[in-house]
């Protein structure tokens, strides 16, 4: 096996052309918490690492006329240190948060959690939920891609080669916004979602304006329920509304079978999840 | 075979080492340097034993390359206590009893200093909390918690 080598470029087209340059044997290094676990098991070997955290463009956190714009490689703990984004953005960040422990946090990035495509990844169901759009850099120049039309199965991505994903742009979006992001373990911390489960509300003199719902863990991607968005908007939140949300969501569920959960366990719990969900979402809305 | 050539701060002291480029920073403090205070327990992130400060950061030593730490700041177990006089929460698990075989207590002690550091008056819960990426198959952890938060107590009579 041929020893890997390892580049920390100071800028994104550096690190793109890096990995035009390694052929197909280049690996992106964000915090390193899903590909090295990975190298050491020989799941991967790659030839050429490229550090991205020496990119400020992908590094940092910034606000743009009401949007919000986080680097790929941001790490969960800058992200939880972050008053603005946790104030407009409280239910992305609480997922990303969610990752692992403290030392976890120290180096995981959202960035990473959606390229090593898990189907639990905690932070995509709310990323999905909040419409961040990708910022995506290649050899072919930049794209804006909805996060959504990034995981594609289980550790497979909708990334071309040497595609990198540079940043996570939050919409700016009107006053009586807020999201949330719940999920199930087994345990209290350090475990992998049962079920995921990203609600995204705007309320208007009690009325539900616009609603976003994605479901993780439940199917090979993270699931954006059309349905469940469709229950909410025009209702007060009433429990009729909300149940059928809940049914829609329900319905999407294509769940495995495991010791976490078995296909039915999933499937009721992605509408308990739901229910949770919206009720501090619409809380955090009604403060906003 | 070209190794990486690293420039970086460990524990105050300039220091410089070559790394193989996927050598994780757990095995050039451990092989390379010395550096033997920072323990493996899994490898993969699970159990806290290899933590270690990384600009005032708590990360995990076998989740990171030993190249990353170019002009950064490290700080180890070994960095901890001034000269023969030991930091106060290694004092304090002493005193408690807080470790048994030991080999979760530098991981601790680094998880429990990264704590404290930001937040000096923590409930039982954030301790709880924030010392969960460390695994310990001894204590049964009550004592270690007990003595992160009569540190914590004893550093706010003090600073006040
Ligand atoms: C102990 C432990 C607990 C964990 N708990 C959780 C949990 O609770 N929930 C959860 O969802 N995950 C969890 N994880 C998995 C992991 O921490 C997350 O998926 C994390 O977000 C990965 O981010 P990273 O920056 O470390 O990624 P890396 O390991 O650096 O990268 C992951 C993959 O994505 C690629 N990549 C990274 N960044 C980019 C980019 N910008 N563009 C293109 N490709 C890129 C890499 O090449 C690699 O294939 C846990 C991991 C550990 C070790
Ligand atoms: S050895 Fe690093 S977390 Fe267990
Ligand atoms: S004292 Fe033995 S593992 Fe903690």
């Amino acid at each position: 096996m041929m020893e890997a080598q390892y580049r920390a470029p100071g800028s994104v087209d550096e690190a793109v052309a890096l990995m035009a340059g390694a052929g197909g044997k280049g690996r992106v290094l964000a915090g390193g918490t899903d590909l090295l676990v990975q190298m050491r098991a020989g799941m991967v070997a790659p030839g050429l690492i490229v550090d991205v955290k020496r990119i400020a463009e992908m590094t940092a956190i910034s606000q743009i006329a009401g949007a919000w714009r986080v680097g790929a490689a941001v790490t969960g703990a800058e992200i939880h240190d972050h008053a603005g984004l946790k104030k407009a953005w409280p239910g992305v960040v609480e997922a990303i948060n969610l990752i692992g422990s403290k030392q976890v946090q120290g180096r995981a990035s959202a960035g990473g959690n959606l390229c090593n495509a898990s189907p639990a990844a905690d932070s995509v169901p709310a990323l999905v939920a909040a419409g961040a759009i990708a910022t995506v850099q290649g050899p072919n120049g930049r794209r804006e891609v909805p996060v959504e039309q990034i995981p594609a199965g289980p550790g497979k991505t909708s990334l071309k080669p040497g595609e990198i994903v540079v940043s996570f742009t939050l919409p700016a979006r009107p006053a009586g916004s807020g999201d949330a992001y719940l999920r199930l373990i087994p345990r209290t911390e350090m475990d992998i979602a049962v079920v995921g489960c990203g609600v995204n509300l705007t309320m208007k003199d009690g009325t539900c304006t616009a609603a976003r719902v994605a479901l993780g863990a439940v199917a090979p991607t993270v699931l954006l329920v059309e349905g469940a968005a469709k229950a909410l908007v025009g209702s007060k939140l009433d429990d009729k509304a909300i149940e059928a949300a809940a049914a829609a969501c329900r319905a999407a569920c294509k769940p495995i079978d495991d010791k976490r959960g078995t296909i039915v366990y999933r499937t009721k719990i992605a509408g308990v999840l739901l229910k949770r969900a919206v009720a501090i979402a619409a809380e955090r809305a009604r403060s906003n | 075979m070209s190794k990486t050539h690293v420039t970086t701060t460990i524990n105050g002291e300039p220091t410089e080492y070559l790394c193989e480029a996927s050598q994780s920073m757990l095995d050039v403090l451990r092989d390379e340097l010395d550096l033997t205070g920072t323990k493996e327990g899994c490898g993969s992130g699970d159990c806290g034993a290899c933590s270690i400060i990384v600009d005032d950061r708590l990360v995990c030593a076998c989740l990171m390359l030993g190249a990353e730490a170019e002009g950064r700041r490290v700080l180890t177990i070994e960095g901890m206590s001034h000269g023969d006089k030991l930091h106060p929460l290694q004092q304090k698990f002493i005193e408690m009893a807080a470790l048994q075989c030991g080999v979760c207590t530098p991981g601790m002690l680094i998880a429990a200093k990264a704590l404290l550091d930001r937040n000096p008056n923590p409930s039982e819960t954030e301790v709880r909390f924030g010392l969960a990426g460390n695994l310990c198959r001894c204590t049964g952890y009550d004592k270690i918690v007990r003595a992160v938060l009569d540190v914590a107590a004893e550093q706010r009579e003090t600073t006040r």
